[in-house]
């Protein structure tokens, strides 16, 4: 019997955190100045699903991990070039906005769509994972909304860790409010799951891997079906960024004794 | 007309968390402003307690889910229950608290309803018949303002975005709404809850302080050595005495994750910033953080800011904080702990 999963991992680009990010306003909406042209990385918390969901599958043979990524193709073949380095996975990509300012419902349509039209999908052993947020619009909403087109009613978010029990049940840790956890058993797929930051580290760049991947990502990529992602029905009134500077008061040559007592003060205060 | 219904969770004990109080707030005060019709609508075990904590919200309706199987936060029955509970209200705008369980649940109803939902929205006005929504995007890097013309429209509230929300306890006659659920519905089981190891914080709501940690503890000091063991002594006393939540940057955190010698009792619940969480505190001390922009967004929320560093254009305070001692953070820290102590 085969014992692997079919996972799913949903994430796009965002900019790269270092970068600095302005607002422009543009006749289609908000957008970021130099949108194009800024470095972009995989989504933080997708690339911990894609992590996880490549230590899955190390764990169970047969598995197989599928990448689905709605981007503009030419920044996520540049993206491509480094996460393809870091877990065997295929892609299937979809050319279109990874805006934050996009509605996630018009997301979630089209991946529900790629997803379905996976050839050989399994949905008894189907695993959807994502991160639980983006670092571009950072709802949380997406995966739920996919949930629900894929009929599938067991949703886990905020996860930390999932485990296989040797009965085929799922144990997931999913993060809740004052740090602290809430730990679930789901008799088995399919599942919807929305990680936090896990418990893995970045795996090392692997050459070898990476000449694997981009060998099919490649033609994926050539050939990748352009989808329209927008906002349908919201009216942006403004985007700013925060203009909130402070006057930092910097106190030099004050003992520890000083500086520690004022704190006390405030800390008390 | 919009016809508002406020959707909230019980406490364990069925009582309005903080959370819900805030947004039983906004959304009161938005229906008044709107004149719109307004419900309160509550999923628990037993939510009579927590109705009759929301009767002077000016609801005129009072719906509620309950049974063990709404005890715990789990998607397929909390979105069940959800659903019932927009449908019975026949809710254009939905506001709910940003926790957790409503978090997961809520998005999937407003697909459901062919809905659209909003979270993290940090305040809600309305302006001759229109309302408008703020919220944060690319990580609390902008704030943007919106409109939505879809409905019914799903608009869950930030925890700490909003005051308190207050009123008399009265009893109040609270429709309960039956809902049917499939044997999918419970094809997942809450088995229990981990909480942090005594002594150990991570980052609670509830608490007055945030104390950032960076990776300068673990650097070398004056003296040529790294101190990691002294670091976790002094972070933990001052963890003790003040109760205070516990940030750190993600550099500390990964280090931790790759089984260097660094400060054991960091995982990624701790992480705050641009691949963490941006909690909201009244006052943030940060010792030993360095960074620019992307980095300091873990204390965006953060009223009061004090920061400790040896270095005086540190990126974390200049322009951010509201005091910067240029000092060595072990010695301010030892010395900090001794007068909590003896307080």
């Amino acid at each position: 019997m085969n014992t692997g999963y079919h996972v799913v991992v949903c994430g796009g680009i965002v900019p790269d955190p270092l970068q600095t990010l302005e607002p422009v306003s543009t006749p289609t909406g908000p957008a970021l100045k130099n949108e194009l042209v800024l470095p972009a990385t995989l989504d933080p918390w997708a690339c911990h699903a894609l992590y996880e969901a490549a230590h899955l599958a190390r764990q169970h043979p047969g598995s197989r991990v599928v990448l689905v990524s709605i981007s503009p193709k030419q920044r996520l073949q540049q993206v491509m070039m480094t996460i393809a380095q870091k877990v065997p996975f295929e892609l299937v990509a979809l050319d279109g906005s990874a805006s934050g300012f996009t509605d996630p419902a018009e997301t979630a349509g089209a991946l529900a769509e790629a997803i379905n039209g996976l050839p050989g999908l399994n949905r008894e052993r189907l695993l959807v994972f994502g991160g639980w947020e983006s670092a571009s619009r950072g709802a949380g909403v997406t995966l739920q909304y996919l949930a629900e087109r894929l009929a599938i009613s067991d949703v886990f978010m905020g996860v930390d860790e999932l485990r296989v029990n040797a009965d085929g049940s799922l144990e997931v840790v999913e993060r809740i409010e004052g740090g602290r956890q809430q730990a679930s058993r789901c008799s088995g797929p399919p599942v919807v799951v929305g990680w936090a930051t896990g418990k893995l580290p970045e795996p090392r760049n692997n050459p070898q891997i990476g000449m694997q991947n981009m060998r099919a990502i490649i033609p994926v990529l050539q050939r990748a079906k352009q989808v329209k992602i927008g906002a349908e029905g919201v009216t942006f009134a403004s985007v700013t960024l925060p203009k909130q500077l402070r006057q930092t008061r910097i106190v030099r040559d004050a003992t520890p004794e000083a500086i520690a007592r004022e704190i006390v003060e405030w800390i008390k205060g | 007309m919009e016809s508002i219904l406020f959707l909230g969770t019980c406490e364990e004990d069925g009582s309005l968390g903080k959370p819900a109080r805030e947004t039983l707030g906004v959304a009161s005060q938005l229906a008044a402003q709107l004149r719109a019709s307004f419900a309160v609508g509550l999923i628990g075990t037993s939510v009579q307690e927590a109705a009759n904590q929301a009767a002077d919200s000016g609801a005129t309706r009072f719906l509620g889910v309950c049974g063990s199987d709404f005890s715990h936060s789990r998607y397929a029955t909390d979105a069940a229950a959800a659903e019932a509970l927009c449908r019975a209200a026949n809710a254009t705008l939905i506001l709910a608290p940003g926790t957790s369980r409503l978090m997961r649940c809520l998005p999937g109803v407003a697909h459901r309803l062919n809905g659209r939902a909003d979270t993290h929205v940090t305040a809600v006005a309305a302006n001759e018949g229109a309302i408008t929504a703020q919220r944060w995007y690319y990580r609390q890097r902008m704030e943007a303002r919106f409109t939505r013309s879809h409905r019914p429209w799903f608009i869950l509230i930030d925890p700490g975005a909003a005051p308190v929300w207050s009123g008399t306890s009265r009893k109040v006659e609270v429709e309960n709404i039956e809902v049917v659920l499939p044997d999918s519905a419970r094809k997942t089981e809450v088995t229990g809850f981990r909480e942090p190891e005594a002594g150990l914080n991570t980052i609670r709501p509830d608490a007055d302080l945030l104390f950032v940690v960076g990776a300068g503890w673990t650097k070398k000091q004056p003296d040529g050595k790294v101190h990691a063991a002294e670091a976790e002594q002094l972070i933990l006393e001052f963890l003790k005495h003040t109760r205070c939540s516990l940030g750190s940057s993600k550099s500390l955190v990964d280090l931790g994750s790759e089984g260097q010698p660094v400060l054991s009792f960091l995982s990624h619940l701790n992480q705050i910033g641009q691949t963490g969480s941006t909690p909201r505190h009244p006052k943030g001390l940060a010792t030993c953080c360095h960074g620019e922009e992307p980095h300091t967004i873990g204390w965006r929320f953060i009223s009061e800011r004090r920061a400790i560093n040896l270095d005086p254009q540190c990126g974390w305070a200049r322009g951010k904080a509201d005091v910067l001692y240029v000092a060595d953070a072990f010695a301010v820290l030892k010395r900090v702990n001794e007068l909590l102590k003896g307080t």
